[in-house]
């Protein structure tokens, strides 16, 4: 049972055709991958679905329901959360309290902020146990820093930790892997598996193909907003198609 | 010679003082208090004070209709990011409703004002609507245009008194209740508004000033939000207006008048932004100041607008940043 | 046909009075919030340079502008660079400047019909059966002559490309070495030398008030933000629909209403299509 299907969706700007007609479903607890060299559509993709751009034409079923051109916020109400490839933490404030805003979305207070402790008043304490979860030492007081102050690695995961504050069934990854060092990246991988045990679903837009390879379970290949391929990462890559997009047409 | 640099450390007992240890001894709490209670001390004598000075103690009034606009132009620009250059449109709009329902429809002091208020602030939430979702810079305009439109409108269309207003609007039964109806009202607006602030909501609205994008990624819809916002601070800002026309006991184009906007504007800025206490620090400079400077006329908006411009450009953080860094810390010369 | 002359008139007189706005806030992207009271001062330094120091009418002309010029690109090199990018103190800024200049004229007695600027020239003829006197017939000429000169100018001049590469992306026209501060003084002069060279046109026609100020700024405001804020062409039409619209109101309205006309096209146009007629697509800023 597919919890995602995308048919046929379009985007142009101006006269660029960003998306031609791409579909694909994913099941969920799935980890699906979309890969793609710069500038073949995949941000604008994870924006058409969850509503921060208008896709022209195309339908997008969440659930058996099409929202397609619902906005945002009511995308992300209904459990879709994303990241933001160009990282956008609330730099004023703490980092603890980044996750305050989540927190405080009905959507988290319908369902009880996370596993179900937290239904108010100690939203502060159930941001802090989701960033030491993802990797924020707690008693390095890391935590309590403001945003703007972080270095990216954290700024990456706090990304991750906005999306799961939300208690999503589907998260966008944009590109979480790409500025890390590969000690943090190695960091960041059980922490995608442990999300995927818990059922959530994952759609990770990745430039970091190894990486990438290691935790999905199907991945897509898009160029120049078209979709190439599609199926198990042995297969994606073994595409001739695959390999010209990403290699031009030299040999591996 | 030797390299020196300034150092700022805090006091002793601001780092004593803080969290839960500020009831470890008398003197740390008179320490974190006694700022608060200065201020609602002093505001609450200050009709007392100027017993013998009738003329003042009306100053004292109008300031604190000024101290609400500017609270609530502090509220919306430095903690929603959306700057409000027409505040004359809250007090102009709150003084009418508060009219209509005094004269037209004969409700009691007590009951219009806060009528006025909530009508007042609906009317303008609903006016601002349609610029919400849109960049900062169309609020901007179109908050710079209402007091203008409803001048035009009004003198157009001669409704609601024409040019000459409303009159006859009920005073207050004494002039006690006169100082503290808005005395009052002020403070609780103050100490409310930065209750709300530091309450998870207000977190979801300084979110919103910082990038709508994330707050839109986490389920909340913004323009509700920022609805919610200006409803807040139109309702404080028309509450100020109704005062202010039952203390004139007249309703007119005056309302709308360019004072309103700017003042608030310049108090923010001299006063520093975000704490609302150093929005009302700026007016109780301003508004005593214009009374010494009645005599300029309109060259008054002169100065404001050049002592704005001044803190803006020199010294943003403003001057309750500044008392309060005397307060907390204190400066010395270290060598490197 | 007199809707047709006078609102052709009317329409060409407010894209001249906007174009300086929209030139600025092309290029630099900062709100002019003090464009009316440039406007003005300029009508102001003219009637100053004509009766105080009995210079010449030309050369009174030339001088304004230069000056008003001259104070536009000052207000940016001087205030507005300290601020770049802080949005509400830019926005707070150009206001309190603008108010300042107003109010300081209305404080210096410019009230009342005193103040008034010689036309150039004072005959009128028939245009399609309804008479026109030939200032309106010059401010139309002048106006399409300054339109014809700024779109050559952004095209074929090396400044004008520079403005226009910084007007529609500032990091890659920095990136390529242009200097986007001395753009942004550039375009607050040429912007200011617009309102200044409206003013000498328009002003001749009536008494130079202060609120003149203020309805300059609503208009050129209403104007840029129909068009679509920072859209040259954009604001052209839009402002010969504001500008039919207010004759026709007029006609059968009343007069009071042009202001009201031109607050309920913002408003309606906010509602409807938030980034004007010709603005930019709004999805390739917000790109996420």
């Amino acid at each position: 049972m597919s919890i995602l299907s995308v048919e046929n969706i379009s985007k142009t700007f101006g006269g660029l055709q960003a998306l031609m007609s791409v579909s694909f479903s994913v099941k969920q607890g799935e980890i699906y991958g979309i890969i793609g060299p710069n500038g073949s559509g995949k941000t604008t993709l994870i924006n058409c679905i969850t509503g921060f751009i208008k896709p022209e034409a195309g339908k997008v079923y969440f659930r058996g329901s099409n929202i397609k051109g619902w906005p945002a916020h009511k995308i992300a109400r209904a459990g879709i959360a994303r990241t933001f490839q160009v990282m956008r933490p609330y730099y004023s404030l703490p980092a603890y309290k980044n996750l305050i805003i989540p927190l405080w979305s009905p959507r988290a207070r319908a369902i009880g902020g996370w596993r179900g402790g937290g239904k108010h008043g100690d939203r502060d304490t159930v941001a802090v146990d989701i960033l030491e979860e993802i990797g924020f030492e707690r008693d390095s007081r890391i935590p309590y820093k403001m945003a703007s102050t972080l270095p990216t690695g954290y700024l990456k995961r706090l990304e991750l930790a906005r999306c799961i504050a939300l208690r999503p069934e589907i998260i966008f990854c944009d590109e979480v892997f790409s500025g890390l060092s590969a000690s943090e990246v190695a960091g960041m991988v059980p922490l995608i598996e442990k999300l995927k045990m818990e059922g959530i679903t994952l759609i990770m837009v990745e430039h970091r193909l190894k990486e990438l390879f290691r935790v999905a379970d199907r991945v897509m290949a898009l160029q120049f907003g078209e979709k190439i391929a599609e199926g198990h990462y042995k297969e994606v890559i073994a595409d001739p198609r695959v390999k010209e997009a990403y290699l031009g047409s030299e040999e591996v | 010679m030797e390299a020196r640099r300034k150092e700022r450390i805090d006091r002793g007992i601001k780092v004593r003082s803080e969290g839960i240890y500020v009831v470890s001894s008398l003197k740390e709490m008179l320490y974190v208090a006694g700022p608060r209670v200065f201020l609602i001390a002093g505001l609450l004598l200050l009709p007392l004070v100027l017993e013998m000075a009738p003329y003042w103690k009306r100053v004292v009034n109008i300031m604190c209709v000024y101290g609400m606009l500017a609270i609530s132009f502090d509220f919306l620009a430095n903690i929603v990011g959306l700057v409000c250059l027409g505040g004359a449109m809250f007090i102009g709009v709150g003084g009418y409703m508060t009219a209509i329902f005094n004269v037209y429809l004969h409700c009691p002091v007590y009951l219009a004002i806060p009528l006025a208020g909530l009508a007042g602030a609906s009317i303008c939430t609903l006016l601002l609507l349609p610029c919400l979702s849109l960049r900062g810079v169309y609020f901007a305009i179109v908050t710079l245009m209402y007091p203008l439109l409803f001048t035009r409108i009004i003198e157009a269309l001669n409704i609601l008194g024409g040019t000459n207003g409303i009159t006859g609007l009920d005073s207050f039964p004494n002039p006690y209740l006169e100082n503290y109806v808005i005395i009052i009202l002020l403070l609780v607006f103050v100490f409310g508004l930065r209750r709300l602030v530091d309450e998870d909501i207000g977190l979801v609205l300084r979110g919103i000033k910082d990038n709508d994008q994330s707050v839109k990624a986490s389920g909340i819809n913004v323009a509700h939000m920022k609805a919610l916002a200006v409803f807040i601070a139109s309702f404080i800002g028309c509450l100020g207006g109704a005062y202010l026309a039952h203390l004139y006991m007249w309703a007119g184009l005056s309302l709308f008048a360019l004072d309103f906007s700017i003042i608030p504007i310049a108090a923010v800025t001299i006063g520093g932004g975000g704490s609302m206490l150093g929005a009302l620090i700026g007016t109780f400079i301003l508004v005593p100041l214009s009374e010494f400077l009645r005599f300029f006329g309109t060259f008054r908006i002169v100065i404001y607008c050049l002592i704005l411009t001044g803190f803006i450009v020199f010294k943003s953080e403003g001057l309750l940043t500044y008392f309060a860094r005397k307060y907390d810390q204190f400066e010395r010369w270290a060598k490197i | 046909m007199d809707i047709l002359v006078y609102g052709t008139i009317n329409s060409v007189t407010l894209s001249l009075l906007s174009l300086g706005f929209t030139l600025v806030y092309s290029i630099s992207r900062l709100p002019n919030f003090a464009h009316g009271a440039l406007y003005i001062t300029t009508g102001y330094f003219i009637y100053l340079f004509l009766n105080g120091l009995g210079l010449s009418y030309p050369l009174s002309i030339i001088f304004g502008i230069a000056l008003t010029s001259l104070i536009g690109a000052m207000m940016y090199r001087l205030i507005l660079i300290r601020i770049r990018g802080m949005e509400i103190s830019e926005i707070i800024a150009t206001y309190a400047i603008g108010l300042a200049m107003i109010e300081g004229l209305r404080w210096g007695g410019l009230r009342g019909t005193t103040f008034t600027l010689p036309s150039f020239a004072s005959g009128s003829r028939d245009i399609l059966g309804v008479s026109v006197d030939d200032q309106r017939l010059l401010v139309v000429v002048v106006g399409f002559a300054v339109f014809a000169l700024l779109y050559f100018f952004v095209r074929l001049t090396r400044n004008g490309l520079a403005l226009r590469g910084i007007a529609q992306d500032e990091r890659a026209a920095m990136m390529l070495g242009i200097d986007s501060d001395r753009m942004a003084v550039v375009s607050f002069a040429m912007g200011s030398s617009l309102a200044g060279l409206s003013a000498a046109l328009i002003l001749p026609l009536g008494n130079i008030v202060v609120e003149a100020g203020y309805n300059v700024l609503v208009f050129s405001i209403a104007v840029s933000v129909i068009g679509g804020l920072g859209s040259w062409s954009g604001a052209i039409i839009a402002s010969f629909i504001i500008g039919f619209a207010q004759i026709l109101t007029e006609k059968f309205l009343s007069s009071h209403f042009q202001m009201v006309i031109a607050l309920l096209a913002i408003i309606i146009t906010l509602l409807i299509k938030p980034s004007g007629i010709l603005g930019r697509q709004k999805e390739l800023e917000e790109r996420v």
